[in-house]
């Protein structure tokens, strides 16, 4: 019973993440328009934010690479379902491929197959984090190939300093262009160890636009980035303009003395992302 | 400026567009990715020939989301691929087909540069990941060709549009790319942010 309830939440949320902007993105785009003084880039943007609106209103998904589907799980330490939450997860995922219809993306590196519906080895891939109590939120990040193939690390010297961290984001955009569909949301993953940097910095992408990151120095860091990177003018689409990103959200960890980690994670203006939350019950409900 | 089209042009019509013009299309468009590219490209080397006329449509770089409707289909979502994947060989292809505008993503480099020029084209920008706006700007899908052979994304599909668009040439028929026109601005730009960040 519970699991057709919680099968039936996740699809929704696949849905709602495929079709519907977040509200946060919305408004940052609609400000980005506002501010828009090149011809050029207010067209991108009138025509992602009319885009956004047909998306919506058709219930269709927004763009047609509706990406991979990558899961970030707070499993509570104390939930009853944590054992069958995995299979659930993998089920509405091939559910929600035919259902909405999701592009099947999954490609076996060394056959070229795809097994049409999204899943796959390692497919859709979760990360765990346990967290105190009974409930379990379920948060999807589908990810389009275009803004992934423009996310990299570096391993600075550490010497470098913050200065070298800000120079190799600004640095790093620019030298993006339009090709991960601009403006995007830049998740900054510092310190850590390789993996974790990367990780770091998707994991700040799914912060909603307009948060802040708790802690002050890293916060005035978001801030100074975001307009650092705005004044390359590379602009919507990389056409040129004033909006290159609508936001740059910063995720640390300690690092190595020896290591300076840096993850720059780029997401597409199409950040699609949803929860559930799934209670000890087995009630399941999309939270956003 | 904006420009109102309808689908087939002439040479000389897509020879007076030029970089900053919003073009809005209504007519045929065909899709063609990479696999298409080189399928077409082989039939006609072979003498086998297509079976329609690219040069009376415009080529969108594009891998749609299609669904069967009844005897025919309904696209779901169709926005621009990265059309410099198709670099390699989009000088050939425009030689030998002659498509007027190119529709795409990203912009392509000095080889298709040269062929726009010579054969009178222009490549124009489709706003990424707009694909539910670019499916409701196609009234009916007129047709599909190779879609055994190359599988949904890489088929060649053809699309009755009306309005669609907004379409923005960055590289046009007199030498013209935007790309290259933003470089020295955005370098200084840049320059100017890393001086900032080193004074900071």
């Amino acid at each position: 019973m519970s699991s057709m309830m919680i099968g039936a939440a996740l699809v929704a949320a696949l849905k709602r993440a495929a079709t519907v902007l977040p509200d946060d993105v919305v408004v940052a785009l609609k400000a980005a328009r506002q501010r828009e003084t090149s011809d050029m880039g207010a067209a991108q943007l009138d025509a992602i934010l009319e885009n956004v609106n047909v998306a919506r209103e058709g219930a269709i998904p927004m763009c047609q690479d509706t990406g991979i589907q990558t899961f970030f799980v707070k499993a509570g330490v104390n939930s009853p379902h944590l054992k069958e939450l995995r299979s659930w997860i993998e089920t509405a995922v091939i559910d929600a491929t035919a259902a909405i219809p999701l592009r099947p993306n999954t490609v076996d590196p060394f056959s070229g197959k795809n097994p049409g519906d999204n899943s796959g080895r390692f497919m859709p891939f979760i990360n765990w984090e346990l967290v105190d109590g009974d409930d379990v939120e379920i948060s999807v990040l589908p990810k389009g190939g275009g803004s992934e193939n423009m996310s990299t690390l570096k391993m600075l010297p550490p010497g470098v300093g913050l200065k070298g961290i800000k120079k190799a984001v600004v640095e790093h955009i620019v030298s993006c262009q339009g090709k991960p569909c601009p403006p995007t949301i830049v998740g900054v993953g510092i310190g850590g160890g390789a993996d974790i940097a990367l990780k770091l910095g998707k994991k700040a992408v799914l912060r909603p636009i307009g948060s802040h990151h708790e802690t002050p120095e890293a916060a005035a860091m978001e801030q100074e980035m975001l307009e650092l990177v705005n004044a390359t003018g590379v602009g919507p689409m990389g056409v040129g303009g004033a909006t290159t990103c609508l936001a740059v959200h910063i995720e640390y960890a300690h690092r190595h003395p020896a290591s300076l980690p840096l993850g720059i994670l780029v997401q597409c203006w199409a950040d699609r992302r949803a929860s559930v939350r799934l209670k000890a019950d087995g009630t399941a409900e999309v939270i956003a | 400026m904006r420009r109102d089209i309808t689908l087939p042009v002439t040479e000389s019509d897509a020879r007076e567009w030029r970089v900053g013009d919003i073009l809005f299309l209504t007519g045929t468009i065909f899709t063609a990715r990479d696999e298409a590219h080189l399928l077409m490209m082989e039939k006609q080397e072979s003498g086998e020939g297509i079976p329609f006329d690219p040069s009376t449509m415009a080529l969108f770089h594009c891998g749609p989301v299609v669904s069967p409707e009844g005897d025919g289909w309904k696209v779901i979502a169709a926005g621009p691929t990265t059309s410099i994947r198709m670099e390699i060989f989009e000088d050939k292809y425009l030689e030998m087909f002659r498509p007027p505008i190119i529709i795409g993503k990203g912009g392509m480099a000095d080889r298709t540069q040269a062929a726009l020029e010579s054969v009178g084209a222009v490549y124009t920008h489709y706003t990424g990941g707009a694909g539910a706006l670019a499916a409701k700007r196609i009234e009916a899908v007129e047709g599909v060709e190779w879609l055994e052979e190359l599988g949904m994304p890489e088929a060649a599909w053809f699309f009755k549009v009306a309005d669609f668009g907004p379409l923005l040439v960055t590289m046009d028929s007199a030498g013209g790319n935007l790309y290259k026109d933003l470089e020295p601005t955005i370098a200084e730009n840049v320059k100017s942010v890393l001086a900032r960040i080193d004074a900071g």
